[in-house]
């Protein structure tokens, strides 16, 4: 956690938000999924069957997005949920939702002076593939591909000034 | 830690049961566990009976954790139960606030078994 401690106390542009949200994944994954991510082969792409999403609101203002693919999906709700539980689609949209309001949570904590100036929306899970997000957000994006599982899964993080 | 009732409020139902295993890892023996999903099921909850320890998040619809804090002041069947806040929510205000109305510990997502036992074992004993 070192590592963590000493990328917060850094000046908060944007540049050196990436590490930060790929380090906020790497903690949930370990930490609620017992599960260690790698960083995805350049050009893996997922295809993305669940879509999760967290607004953020205040002094950083954008959405957060996890998507993965429905293997990804339901393998990420059984770790939680360990041995024996069932894996109900209700449970794998309310496992998705709870992970990515997690990541942004943990992402936003590791912002120096942020965590108090920026609210989180109560999670969104999209499923199918079939659609197109359109958001307000103006001043860039910033993308973390990691596999997990032999699948991979990417975080977007869109930001409004 | 034996026979302990326990009430876990949460919007997310995958994260309750994550709460409840974390909570028997950390070796205390549940009697009897109760699930509410907002702060206004947790109050109906608490009228039908007593409760040994409540956990509880801050962000949930109907009624959130704050506005929960406040009003179970008020709950006879809750005088003196402590109150643990487990949240994505993990500014120094989030935890100032709840920790001012009333809650008696605080926890931040993600977390590990071992930040339960080390939060809920001391007011259990407190308690006993």
């Amino acid at each position: 956690m070192k590592v963590a401690n000493e990328l917060t106390v850094r000046e908060n542009t944007q540049e050196n938000w990436l590490p930060l949200l790929e380090l906020a994944m790497k903690e949930v994954f370990e930490i609620m999924l017992h599960a260690k991510l790698a960083p995805a082969a350049d050009g893996q792409e997922v295809s993305p069957e669940f879509t999760a999403m967290v607004g953020l609101a205040g002094q950083l203002c954008g959405v957060l997005t996890l998507k993965c693919s429905t293997h990804a999906a339901v393998q990420m709700t059984s770790r939680m949920l360990g041995e024996g539980a069932e894996d109900t689609e209700q449970h794998v949209w309310d496992a998705l939702g709870e992970i990515c309001n997690m990541l942004a949570g943990n992402f936003k904590n590791k912002l120096t002076g942020m965590s108090s100036g920026c609210m989180l929306s109560v999670p969104t899970v999209v499923t199918g593939a079939d659609y197109n997000l359109h958001s307000m957000a103006d001043s860039g994006s910033m993308q973390v591909n990691m596999q997990f599982e032999g699948e991979t899964i990417t975080v977007t993080l869109e930001i409004q000034n | 830690m034996n026979n302990v009732r326990a009430l876990i409020v949460d919007d997310s139902s995958v994260m309750r049961k994550i709460v409840e295993r974390s909570l028997r890892q950390a070796g205390i023996n549940l009697t009897e566990v109760q699930e509410a999903a907002n702060g206004a099921e947790a109050l109906t909850t608490l009228d039908n009976g007593g409760v040994d320890l409540i956990l509880c998040d801050i962000n949930m619809p109907v009624m959130d954790g704050i506005e929960f804090l406040r009003q179970v002041k008020d709950v006879q069947n809750a005088q003196g139960v402590p109150v643990v806040m487990i949240t994505t929510e993990g500014s120094e205000s989030n935890v100032v606030q709840a920790l001012s109305i009333g809650a008696r510990g605080y926890i931040r997502k993600p977390f590990t078994p071992e930040q339960v036992k080390e939060h809920v074992l001391p007011l259990l004993a407190q308690k006993k």
